[in-house]
């Protein structure tokens, strides 16, 4: 063993950060990081110099550790798995490293600084190939430091007054140029038709073909007249996505004073920003949805980024309603079990680990309330039963094109998905088989709406069948009955 | 028009069949069932009048239908919506709510605007039966 105190380098693993002993705290974070080494590395030497970078080592030896109680502040990778399988790819195995992070570590209720901690520094560390930040577990005491869903699964279904079934929505196509007279015009056709909400696109926030305030008045006179023709409460997600704080918070007050029930961030806005804007929508009664804008440059490669679960937890700490979380069946990665997990983190209170569902670890999110995922992309009144099989009822399914894009107009595009929904849950509330019966539910559903009989001959037979880069580790296996 | 809140708006109206078969899944899931009626159906009236209290201990179906008939027959003329409830920790919270009886004429709701400085209207939503008193809103 070298001299822990000698001026110089070495390895992290000697340095304290790699303590196979060390039995995690109830009050710890922890982590799991897929890790890949560089050739001659070895995996405990990785996992200890994650565990050193994202606390309080750096390269080399530093006296001034003596100054304090270095042992408590350090992380301690405690354990290394090989993956199954990953030996040999390309050269190098995967481990999946665990490491526990003292609760002192962190400010709380603060995203930025459990981001800036966790995964500030360490992935351009070159002693590694790759680094995946796979899972974390939250104690309960860090949880209650943040304010959580500015409302909540529950509070959205009594505000809304929507109970049983998915929610719907769309997204307003095309994303960019409509007029905001035209884009009222799209808003109130699908709200009329049955729609709950309307939704702006990611990156509709002020541009020259329509500034964010006529867009908003339009917006809202549909929003009313739809109310008006259905006697539902109905909604459009106000995107008030912008350059600063100042300007979210104007447009966000602007909404609210049009009796907007909802308003919509970016992910792209930022930690920070996200957290002041979950704040600002609960004292103002107004629903939060976010869009992960941008989350599929380090979501989704297997072996380099932060797993959306990761993600997805952040999120509902930080305090939105709404997350985009994805669909199984339409255009945008999402392998069923993952979904699966997300889906899980978002709306469960307590999550119990499931390699299945790429859950490494317990997670008791002690009351805080559930986060409403949002299925979009890709989806059409045809997938109607998987569409409940796989993502359950608390849930937004969006159908964008598969309302717009319908041959009678909007609104019968709109219809056509309510019918087939309302139809789906009258046959699972019945005990139906729906999944196997799914196709034969909606035909019989078509009989009496000819706005799903011609969706379903439009839609019918497009599916998405590609292979998701971002998988399980651990499969289920088929048991023979 | 036709007004669209509840589970199943969409769908043609349920027969008492259809009725039952909803009562026994929300039965199953340990979900205890109320009756509620209004002739306000404005879309934020939470407070629909109560047909009784909720029936917690009632675990027979048709023992369910047989409030909804007796709730229909006594307000013909009014909205009528069976809830299911989930008291589960958690949820505790409403989980099916759909409407199974409603007038034969439905007038629908005025959209009031006023008009204010920069283009701001403040609209308003007004159900046309609200303009008769309690009870002698549809005919």
């Amino acid at each position: 063993m070298t001299d822990r105190w000698a001026a110089g380098v070495i390895p992290y693993a000697e340095m304290g950060y790699w303590e196979p002993d060390y039995e995690p705290k109830p009050t710890d974070v922890l982590c799991a990081f897929r890790i890949t080494p560089q050739p001659g590395v070895p995996p405990e030497e990785a996992g200890a110099a994650v565990a050193g970078e994202s606390s309080t080592a750096t390269w080399t030896v530093v006296w001034t550790d003596r100054l304090t109680d270095h042992e408590h502040y350090q992380a301690k990778c405690y354990r290394v798995d090989p993956v199954p399988g990953s030996a040999g790819q390309q050269g190098e195995g995967q481990y999946i490293a665990y490491i526990a992070y003292d609760l002192d570590l962190f400010e709380e209720g603060s995203i930025a600084n459990l981001t800036s901690s966790i995964i500030g520094n360490v992935f351009g560390f070159k002693a590694l190939k790759a680094l995946r930040l796979e899972d974390m577990r939250i104690p309960s005491h860090y949880t209650k430091t943040f304010q959580g869903p500015a409302h909540g699964i529950v509070m959205e279904r009594e505000y809304l007054n929507k109970y049983g079934r998915p929610l719907l929505g769309a997204t307003t196509k095309p994303k960019l140029g409509l007029s905001a007279r035209n884009y009222g015009r799209v808003v109130y056709e699908a709200l009329r038709g049955g729609l709950d909400f309307t939704k702006d696109d990611e990156n509709i926030n002020s541009q020259p073909f329509m500034r964010w305030r006529d867009r908003f008045l339009h917006c809202i006179e549909a929003v009313n007249r739809a109310q008006a023709e259905t006697g539902e409460v109905k909604g459009h997600y106000m995107n008030v996505t912008a350059a600063t704080m100042e300007d979210m918070y104007e447009r966000a007050e602007f909404a609210r004073d049009l009796g907007s029930v909802i308003i919509m961030i970016d992910l792209t806005i930022g930690y920070t920003a996200i957290q002041s804007m979950a704040k600002w929508a609960r004292a103002n009664g107004v629903i939060l949805h976010l869009h992960r804008a941008g989350h599929g440059t380090y979501t989704r490669q297997k072996t380099h980024g932060v797993s959306f679960r990761v993600i997805a937890k952040w999120m509902r700490l930080a305090g939105v309603d709404h997350i985009h979380a994805g669909t199984v069946v339409g255009k945008l990665e999402g392998d069923p079990n993952m979904v699966a997990g997300y889906y899980d983190t978002l709306r469960l209170n307590k999550v119990e680990p499931d390699p299945v569902k790429g859950l490494y670890f317990e997670q008791d999110w002690a009351s805080m309330p559930g986060c409403m995922p949002v299925a979009s992309g890709g989806i059409h009144a045809g997938q109607m039963h998987q569409l409940l099989h796989y993502l359950g009822e608390d849930v937004v399914l969006q159908f964008g094109g598969g309302t717009i894009g319908h041959p009678m107009g909007i609104a019968a595009g709109a219809t056509a998905n309510r019918v087939a929904l309302e139809a789906m849950i009258k046959a699972r509330n019945e005990g139906r088989d729906y999944l196997t019966e799914g196709e034969e539910i909606l035909k019989a559903a078509a009989q009496r709406s000819r706005e799903l009989d011609v969706a379903l001959a439009t839609w019918g037979d497009i599916t998405f069948n590609y292979a998701s880069t971002d998988t399980p580790d651990v499969l289920e296996t088929p048991v023979s009955v | 028009m036709r007004i669209t809140q509840g589970t199943f708006s969409y769908l043609p109206d349920f027969t008492d069949e259809e009725i039952e078969a909803q009562v026994q899944y929300a039965l199953d899931n340990g979900w205890p069932l109320s009756v509620e009626f209004t002739d306000d159906p404005h879309p934020r009236n939470n407070l629909w009048e109560m047909w009784g209290l909720p029936m917690f201990d009632l675990a027979d179906a048709a023992g369910v239908l047989y409030e909804v008939n007796e709730c229909r027959k006594a307000y013909p003329d009014h909205y009528v919506r069976l809830n299911a409830y989930d008291a589960r920790y958690g949820r505790q919270t409403t989980a099916l709510s759909f409407i199974v009886s409603r007038p034969a004429d439905e007038p629908g709701f005025r959209l009031d605007r006023q008009e204010g400085p920069g283009r701001l209207v403040r609209f308003s939503i007004h159900p046309y039966a609200l303009d008769r008193p309690k009870g002698d809103r549809y005919q």
